[in-house]
């Protein structure tokens, strides 16, 4: 008996739910993000043109200025917090994406069908993270260019890390689409708590002998954990004097403690994990 | 043997937005099988009546149950139980037509090889496998609104709700689609509850609830609905209309007149009369025009307004919503 004629008898052919299920629509939804992003070949190079300005252009020019007093290269400093900041906008555009869905009716799609919108608010965030990391290969491919050399477990480290920060911003930007309808407003507001985020991330200029106001700010951005493991990892492969490391990558410090990189790692886990989660419980509230 | 209950049955659906009462408390069934179309101007309150079957907006008061399923408690079980195709269109143009039904029905939890047997079919069905690998953004909007339906069949749905299914669509596609409903009719056994605000589109259903300002004001098959509210009117053109005037009178007990060169008579089943005026009249026609009453007539009759100055009235903004989706 074929399909057809099952469904002409009027036979239902849908298997019950469960978890299977609800894993199946979210790697469904994860996988559209990927065609999709496949197809968007203008975004992409738009995307990676800004970071690699950012990196020869802006990072040349200020290495004229800065004295590093060191042999270490400004742009060797800037190159984590670049491939960062790469991900960062990538990845905030793919969760306010999320109202792109609304306004072209997919959205609607997804949500009458037989799943939870957890499963489908999961698999769009980790679609964007995804798709957000994979952007950062080709800037990830110019290391060797600013002084970063190519080490397989480096670059595992700084993907992996990546991935965490990209995710942590998809989820922000699906929070961002939950309230915001309009895309011409999602677009500026997401530029307006990503910028202050990033600059306050330590991806641009070093952390140390900062005014105390500004050091706290950068010690409650959620960004930091991120952006400065980021940057110890690619540390502990370049040969440093002592006072470099200092100056360029100091440590971060809850009052007198000296916070651990394991622990940066795990703030920046729980945080991303949080506002998932805050993603789908406001999405799980509206529509 | 517990009662079958109906394809679709609602009781006393109420649904307030605030001070607005787009439901106002309808009752409604529908058999399986049958073609049943919700008829009236836009704001009517049909749009809101179908996502409450859908379990897309809750209702206020009342419930309802579709394919034996309780809308309200039973969400997940109703929706694999229904197909929707929106009024708004609701594909992702990036996939191809494939990848959007093959997303439909990864979301639907349907087994891997009876998807990929499935898509095959529905292709076929709606007319667009020579599209299967085309992005949707290539289509027109026919070919569009064709896979929607092809997609909101897919998971073999026991109901399947088509919100106004036409609307923005030129009046060539717009017959078309009609085709496939009822191609898809004959094929598929199941029941179709369609929106409509287009008066001949409301003919192919089997019967129809009239709604105005969230009520249902009259249900019933189209033809009865007009012959409720009034009889047909026959024109005839004979080589002697002042004898044809008397022979209806005295042979049928017909008030006739001659109104633009046409003798012009009202009767209750014109279908049927006019071989009994063939074979009675004992006059040679030379033409016969049988006019029913149309359903804009039943309208204006029940809610005593036509439905286009209603519309004007009430549903400008949303019409240009809805157009404004469309595009």
């Amino acid at each position: 008996m074929t399909t057809l004629e099952t469904v002409r008898k009027g036979q239902t052919t849908i298997a019950p739910g469960g978890l299977a299920h609800e894993l199946r629509a979210t790697t469904m939804v994860w996988r559209r993000e990927l065609i999709r992003f496949r197809h968007d070949r203008t975004r992409m190079l738009a995307m990676l043109l800004q970071p690699v300005l950012f990196l020869f252009v802006l990072g040349t020019g200020l290495s004229s200025v800065i004295s590093t007093g060191t042999e270490i290269d400004f742009r060797t400093f800037l190159f984590p917090g670049v491939l960062a900041m790469s991900v960062l906008f990538s990845a905030a555009f793919a969760g306010i994406s999320l109202v792109w869905d609304r306004e072209f009716g997919f959205l609607r799609e997804m949500l009458v069908a037989p799943v939870s919108k957890s499963a489908i608010i999961l698999g769009k965030c980790l679609g964007g993270a995804t798709t957000a990391t994979l952007q950062t290969l080709v800037l990830l491919a110019l290391a060797g260019l600013v002084g970063v050399p190519y080490n397989l477990m480096l670059f595992l480290s700084l993907l992996g890390l990546l991935f965490v920060g990209a995710l942590m911003l998809t989820a922000l930007g699906v929070l961002l689409s939950a309230r915001v309808k309009q895309i011409q407003a999602a677009m500026p507001l997401s530029q307006l708590i990503i910028t202050p985020m990033m600059f306050l991330s330590g991806a641009l200029f070093p952390m140390a002998n900062l005014p105390g106001w500004l050091a706290v700010l950068t010690k409650i951005n959620p960004l930091t954990y991120v952006v400065q493991p980021m940057r110890s990892v690619v540390f502990d492969y370049l040969t440093l004097p002592a006072t470099a490391r200092a100056a360029f990558n100091p440590a971060i410090t809850w009052g007198a403690w000296t916070v651990p990189l394991g622990v940066q790692v795990l703030v920046a886990v729980a945080c991303t994990a949080g506002l998932v989660a805050a993603g789908i419980a406001v999405f799980n509230r509206t529509d | 043997m517990p009662e079958r209950l109906p394809a679709v049955r609602v009781r006393g659906l109420e649904k307030t937005y605030g001070e607005v009462r787009a439901v106002n408390g309808i009752d409604l069934d529908v058999d399986e099988g049958e073609m049943f179309g919700f008829l009236g101007p836009n704001g009517a309150g049909k749009t809101t009546a179908i996502k409450i079957l859908c379990t897309i907006a809750d209702a206020t008061a009342g419930t309802a149950t579709v394919a034996g399923t309780d809308v309200r408690t039973q969400r997940a079980e109703v929706r694999r139980r229904i197909g929707v195709v929106f009024q708004e269109p609701t594909l992702d143009s990036y996939l191809t037509a494939e990848q959007n039904l093959r997303f439909h029905g990864e979301l639907y939890g349907m087994p891997r090889r009876q998807l990929r047997e499935r898509i095959t079919e529905v292709l076929e069905m709606v007319g667009l496998t020579q599209r299967r690998d085309d992005p949707v953004l290539k289509f027109s909007g026919g070919m569009k609104r064709r896979l929607e339906i092809g997609r909101g069949l897919l998971h073999a749905p026991k109901v399947l709700f088509l919100d106004e299914p036409t609307i923005g669509l030129d009046p060539q596609t717009r017959a078309s689609i009609w085709d496939y409903i009822a191609t898809l009719r004959q094929e598929q056994d199941i029941t179709i509850f369609v929106t409509t605000h287009y008066m001949d589109e409301a003919e192919h259903c089997d019967r129809i609830s009239i709604m105005n300002r969230g009520d249902i004001v009259v249900t019933g098959t189209p033809d009865a609905l007009k012959s409720s509210v009034g009889a047909d009117r026959v024109r005839i053109r004979t080589e002697d209309d002042h004898a044809a005037i008397r022979a209806l009178r005295e042979r049928f007990e017909l008030d006739a007149a001659v109104h633009d060169g046409m003798v012009t008579f009202s009767v209750g089943d014109g279908a049927q009369f006019v071989p009994r005026l063939f074979a009675e009249l004992g006059i040679a026609i030379d033409t016969v025009t049988v006019t029913r009453p149309s359903l804009d007539d039943v309208f204006m009759v029940y809610t005593g307004r036509t439905m286009a100055d209603t519309e004007k009235a009430e549903g400008a903004s949303v019409m240009m919503r809805a157009m404004a989706a469309r595009r």
